[in-house]
């Protein structure tokens, strides 16, 4: 486990007066996944109608009411528990005063002092060498609606539906010392929740998205001032804007000049970050308790509960696979990194050699999947099938060669594989009579070259060559060999 | 046919039980009367006669058919902070201008329920926020009450003076009113009515427009002490959308009344003493001390040490909360919209031409003291003072069952007496505060008129759900002092050369937009 209070060398960056380290902290907004919001019955669902998914209380009537949604109050929970942290029996949702029109109500209720969840850590790897990243906090709040500014010259407008959607903030530590680090975090963190069922980690529609803090400073110096990168909405532009933020402030320091804390926006087009506001313009949000919600009280059972229905997370998952199935630690890695991508291992190895499965489900599937854009659940062959492609060649009916034969035919055509290899005939002869019968053949119609393997034994290749094209590729190699150097007096 | 505007809430219950007369007859009388007297009293901002007849029309099938519901056939007046389905509801602040719910609040839901009839929405100080009734968009209530052999005009308490007024003059049986730090009991008292703030959590506060969410509730302000009972037994009850509200079993609290008080512990803090309170209200304390006793109870002087400091601390929660609950009113969605040149601009001009003063004061006194800086010693503070004041009567339940004290620290003033200085204004609700902010139960009840002749008021303070205790003891007020009712009805007389009050919109109703849309 690597100290996050050294520097590692391969992490700085150099600069004009030297070596400089980059400190992270990330503030990622993760939605819950609910079918209603955090304090309303409306839907969730995205991609509706403008302002079809708002209640009377998303919408901030005169009189309305919050109302905490217990399923959002258990879903946070689970992440907690899923990344080893302190569960707050005792939490408090706060008003955060501020007036922008997508906000219905003028204030956004979160939770401030209090949170539902405490401190706890994710193990990331990076590089093969594994690192733990420190959790702060993980509270709950409400998302702010939409303003749409593009479709009139003189108006803006504004969309309510994502108005009141739960939201998880998730806090780390500013233990992070490099773009890749980062972006490992935030894989990590997302493949987490995915495994939790707590958010569906969909970066495309802003379901997760991240807030990055960046400073930076000479090894061993103090912390330097940091600046606030919001809204950061894919993890390749996460590592694009840590870099270039990197570099702008190490310039600036390196000029003689400061940096000022300030939050800032990333343009991926213009590949830099810019001012959105300075640490003066900043909002004073006059947080206070929400009067209409009493603090939220949970019961030691009711959170016990939670954590003996949690399902297998990453970390575990893969020291079983690397345990049960003899994997490496690469291959168990990769195979962990979705939840889908597991089980459908899990249903290909059960049972069956599992070094044979990972080899088949990472190499020939998955570059299958990756080639032609598709993920697991759009697989053309199921775990059943590729599983019945894998007892083939372990019972010997097949080779590993015909087996990609196999396996192309059920990508493209589908069928049952025993079935499909005894009707195309495309089963490996080991009846050696016949194998037999084609080695006699081709012995006698080539006694020339007979001689040269009695002088040169590895001729024998030409002969496996010449049986396997007259038994069509069906002949089981091993017996082939054993019968030629028989008949050879090899 | 008498004049049914006189009867009691359950007296004319009564009536429509005996057939003597109808739901029809009864809310006749009553839209008569708001016709004939609103446009001296301003105690309605929006009468509903057409809505009214037609529910009474439903209530005579059902009373005709035997199938009456506790409220049937009633005509009560609903304080305009109660949203109203289809009908405007402003909260009496220009910023909500002509704004018109989709919903009904849980309380007034309640009442049309139990077969209750709205006679239309009654006036309040803008956003509850006031003692006088003055700070309404509408213009001030005049009380129905006048200084013996005067004719200056009255304030009718606040802010729950529309409702306090029309109960007081007959312009309906009874009233839905709220109470954030004594617009129930400020007003009952000032107009010789019976007001109950109910236990916090007793009332839904669904639907009701919020002042200070922490401190708010409904309750009834009606003319008698069972007519009170009635009411709340229909308005209270838990409601999942309010998540503040109790689950509670609701009790019958006019079965209540008939209890007596024998052996009831009646506590009397001395901390209520405050300097400069009149002799007529310190007479009138001691009176009611004696008829509770005549009455079976037991008196004890008691001790609520952090009495004094209510008020200050009362002003920091409620205009904190407020500040916070207002934002809304920001002319995006609904109400009021005066356009600006950027979204900046048109929040500063819609809130400065839509709040008035006092709700303008508050928000700024209640953004100053969450501010940075501000917050630990304001808002936490007070917050501290708050568990304090309740820890004063947690120690006070061990020794008494319920507490007397006066209702105000002096009878009804005149209009602009105390408009111009809020210190004073606020003090109004010096014994009140503490009620809310410990989420007690409390009960202003008539007990006598002051030198002036205007009604003054006793307050009972109880245990948290323990309504019914606090309208037993208020019966034996009430049974001692007897009613406090208006002989003369001066402003009937007046309305009849101006016209149906019904058909004319309350000033400022049809108030153009300052901008338009």
């Amino acid at each position: 486990m690597q100290d996050t209070s050294k520097h590692k060398a391969s992490n700085l960056i150099a600069g004009a007066t030297g070596d400089w380290e980059v400190v992270i902290g990330m503030e990622v907004h993760a939605q819950v996944a609910s079918a209603s919001k955090l304090f309303s019955g409306s839907s969730t669902a995205f991609g509706a109608e403008p302002n079809s998914h708002v209640s009377l209380v998303d919408a901030a009537m005169p009189g309305m009411l919050p109302v905490i949604n217990a399923e959002c109050i258990a879903q946070a929970i689970r992440t907690g528990l899923g990344l080893k942290a302190e569960i707050n029996l005792n939490s408090v949702f706060d008003r955060k005063n501020y007036f922008y029109p997508d906000l219905p109500q003028g204030y956004q209720i979160s939770q401030y002092k209090q949170p539902i969840v405490g401190e706890g850590e994710i193990e990331i790897d990076v590089d093969g060498e594994a690192k733990r990243v420190g959790i702060e906090r993980l509270h709950l709040e409400q998302d702010a609606g939409k303003s749409i500014h593009d479709q009139s010259p003189d108006y803006s407008f504004v969309d309510l539906n994502r108005s009141g959607v739960a939201l998880m903030e998730i806090v780390s530590r500013p233990d992070l010392r490099s773009s890749k680090e980062a972006q490992a975090y935030v894989t990590k963190l997302r493949t987490i929740l995915r495994y939790l069922g707590t958010c569906d980690g969909d970066m495309e529609k802003g379901n997760l998205r991240a807030d990055v803090n960046v400073s930076v400073r000479k090894p061993g110096d103090k912390l330097g001032t940091r600046c606030e990168i919001k809204n950061v909405n894919s993890i390749r532009f996460i590592g694009q804007a840590i870099e270039v933020e990197a570099r702008r402030q190490i310039d600036i320091i390196e000029d003689g000049g400061k940096i000022d804390q300030e939050t800032r926006l990333f343009d991926p087009a213009k590949g830099e970050t810019r001012s959105m506001r300075s640490k003066e313009e900043a909002h004073d949000y006059r947080y206070f308790p929400d009067p209409d919600l009493l603090p939220l009280e949970l019961e030691q059972g009711f959170v016990d509960d939670l954590a003996q229905h949690l399902p297998e997370l990453p970390d575990e998952k893969r020291a079983r696979f690397v345990k049960d199935y003899g994997l490496s630690a690469y291959d168990a890695t990769v195979l962990v990194a979705e939840r889908d991508n597991a089980d459908y291992f899990e249903s290909v190895a059960k049972g069956r050699d599992g070094k044979l499965a990972a080899n088949w489900v990472i190499n020939e599937l998955f570059g299958r999947l990756n080639k032609e854009g598709k993920n697991i659940e759009h697989s053309p062959v199921s775990a059943k099938q590729l599983g019945g492609l894998v007892d083939l060649i372990a019972n010997g009916t097949i080779s590993g060669k015909i087996a990609k034969d196999l396996f192309e035919i059920l990508w493209t055509e589908g069928g049952d594989p025993a079935e499909i290899v005894e009707a195309r005939g495309m089963k490996q002869v080991t009846d050696t009579g016949a194998i037999e019968k084609a080695v006699d053949e081709i012995i006698a119609a080539n006694p020339d070259k007979v001689e040269q393997a009695k002088a040169k034994p590895s001729m024998i290749g030409w002969f496996v060559g010449q049986v396997m094209k007259a038994t069509g590729g069906k002949a089981n190699p091993a017996a082939v060999n054993d019968i030629l150097k028989a008949k050879l007096g090899l | 046919m008498s004049d049914l505007t006189r009867l009691t809430l359950a007296e004319a219950r009564d009536g429509l039980k005996t057939k003597t007369f109808t739901a029809t007859e009864l809310t006749k009388a009553h839209i008569e009367a708001i016709e004939a007297g609103n446009p001296a009293l301003n105690a309605y901002v929006l009468a509903t006669p057409d809505h009214a007849l037609a529910q009474a029309k439903a209530s005579d099938a059902r009373l005709a058919k035997g199938d009456a519901r506790p409220l049937e056939g009633l005509p009560l007046g609903n304080k305009d902070l109660f949203c109203t389905n289809g009908i405007r509801t402003t909260a009496c602040s220009r910023i909500l201008d002509d704004f018109k719910p989709t919903y009904e609040s849980t309380v007034g839901g309640n009442l049309w329920n139990a077969g209750a009839v709205m006679l239309g929405k009654l006036n309040n100080d803008e956003f509850a926020m006031g003692s006088s009734n003055e700070t309404s968009a509408f213009g001030p209530v005049v009380s129905p009450w006048r200084r013996q052999g005067k004719a200056d005009k009255l304030v009718p308490g606040g802010s729950s003076g529309g409702s306090s007024a029309a109960v007081a003059a007959g312009l309906c049986l009874a009233a839905t009113a709220t109470d954030t730090g004594g617009s129930i009991r400020q007003p009952a008292a000032l107009t010789g009515t019976v007001g109950i703030k109910p236990t916090y959590g007793r009332c839904s506060r669904w639907g009701i427009v919020a002042f200070a969410s922490s401190l708010d509730q409904a309750g009834p302000i009606a003319k008698t002490v069972r007519d009170a009972a009635i009411m709340l037994s229909s308005m209270a009850g838990h409601d999942p959308k309010d998540s503040t509200s109790v689950d509670a079993p609701v009790p019958d609290y006019e079965a209540a009344l008939g209890q007596g008080i024998k052996g009831l512990r009646v506590g009397v803090p001395k901390e209520y003493r405050v300097e400069g309170m009149s002799k007529e209200i310190d007479d009138l304390w001691t009176k009611g001390i004696e008829w509770l006793k005549a009455a079976g109870a037991t008196i004890h002087e008691i001790s609520l040490p952090h009495t004094k400091y209510a008020l200050p601390a009362y002003y920091i929660v409620a205009p904190a909360e407020a500040s916070s609950n207002l934002a809304r009113y920001d002319g995006v969605r609904y109400g009021l919209r005066v356009p600006g040149k950027d979204v900046i601009d048109t929040y500063e001009n819609t809130r400065a031409a839509g709040f008035g003063k006092e709700v303008r004061r508050r928000i700024l006194i209640g953004t100053y003291v969450l501010s940075a800086g501000y917050y630990d010693a304001y808002y936490l503070k007070a917050q501290k003072i708050r568990t304090l004041i309740k820890r004063d009567f947690d120690d006070a339940w061990s020794k008494v069952d319920v507490v007397l004290t006066p209702t105000t620290p002096s009878p009804a003033f005149a209009f602009g007496e105390k408009s111009g200085d809020p210190i004073a204004m606020y003090l109004e609700d010096i014994f009140t505060v503490t009620v809310n902010m410990a989420g007690l139960p409390g009960l202003s009840v008539p007990a006598g008129l002051s030198s002036e002749g205007t009604p003054l008021g006793l307050q009972l303070i109880g245990k948290p759900f323990d309504e019914a205790t606090l309208f037993r003891t208020a019966q034996a007020i009430e049974d001692a002092a007897g009613r406090f009712t208006i002989g003369e009805r001066w402003w009937a007389g007046e309305a009849k050369a101006s016209a149906p009050a019904a058909k004319a919109a309350p000033k400022g109703a049809a108030k153009k937009k300052p901008g338009g849309k």
